[in-house]
């Protein structure tokens, strides 16, 4: 039996949308507020999706522990009260919640075998989330 | 084809523990889960059911009908009860959150007539769930 196991983690981050490749005039105009160049924060909720045969000996698609031990290490960690605008990944990507989803679903797929990775939804505020399943078509 | 989705709430009990591992196994692979006095939770059931509206009724189906259907089958067999000792079920499967939410798949899927059974998402916390669509 296949079935899909979703877990919610949280960070705090600050950040700001800012493109070298737009004029400041244009910057300020696509991004308004999140262009202030000293940046602003949001409590991020990540939920991570995976699905598999339920194994029968032990009644889990994997083991809670695994995940768990996966998404805090390498990507709690990695984000948790620091600022996106500084990491490697977002050099040259404007750390939108768009780009951060996309960022963690490859971080994800990657790194953790131990079930398959289906989707990772990202609230940045109660107001807005995103959802990235590695480019498909979301169907459920 | 329209979606309607019924929540409804139930606390129960259970433990992990598989007679197939050794009692070191079985603590390494449950951890706090294994524990035999056993643990709970509220859970949070969201049943979701598809099909075509009615041209009379205006339905997919009887919302009341759904809920005495979830009631009867889900929270009269599995609210305040010792998952372990008191659902068939689990007499020999773990009930872990995947088990029980293909059990209530089967427990539903046999009582729907007119729509169809399309998921059964399964809360154990609010930061833990389990989807279950009826795939072998």
């Amino acid at each position: 039996m296949k079935a899909h196991l979703t877990r919610r983690y949280r960070f705090s981050a600050s950040h700001r949308l800012h493109n070298e490749a737009m004029s400041a005039e244009e910057n300020a105009a696509v991004y308004g507020k999140c262009n202030n160049p000293y940046g602003h924060g949001h409590n991020y909720i990540v939920e991570v999706t995976v699905s598999g045969q339920v194994d029968p000996r032990t009644g889990m698609i994997c083991n809670l522990v695994n995940l768990d031990k996966f998404v805090k290490q390498e990507i709690v960690q990695r984000y948790d009260d620091g600022n996106l605008n500084t990491l490697e990944e977002f050099q040259k990507l404007v750390p939108t919640t768009e780009n951060l989803c996309v960022e963690i679903f490859d971080r994800l797929q990657k790194g953790f075998h131990s079930a398959k990775v289906e989707k990772v939804r990202i609230e940045e505020t109660m107001m807005n989330s995103f959802e990235y399943a590695g480019g498909r078509e979301l169907v459920r | 084809m329209i979606y309607l989705t019924r929540r409804v709430e139930f606390s129960a009990s259970h433990y992990y523990h598989s007679p197939e591992f050794s009692d070191e196994e079985n603590r390494r692979i449950f951890g706090k889960c294994n524990n035999p006095h056993g643990h709970g939770h509220n859970y949070v059931l969201e049943v979701t059911v598809k099909g075509e509206i009615d041209s009379k009724s205006g339905f997919v189906m009887d919302l009341k009908q759904l809920k005495d259907i979830m009631n009867r089958e889900v929270v009269e067999a599995l609210d305040h009860r010792n998952l372990n000792k008191e659902v068939p079920e689990f007499a020999e499967q773990i009930p872990t959150s995947e088990n029980i939410a293909i059990a209530i798949w089967n427990r539903l899927t046999p009582n729907l007539r007119l729509a169809q059974l399309h998921r059964v998402r399964l809360y154990e916390t609010a930061d833990l769930f389990v989807d279950f669509y009826g795939e072998a």
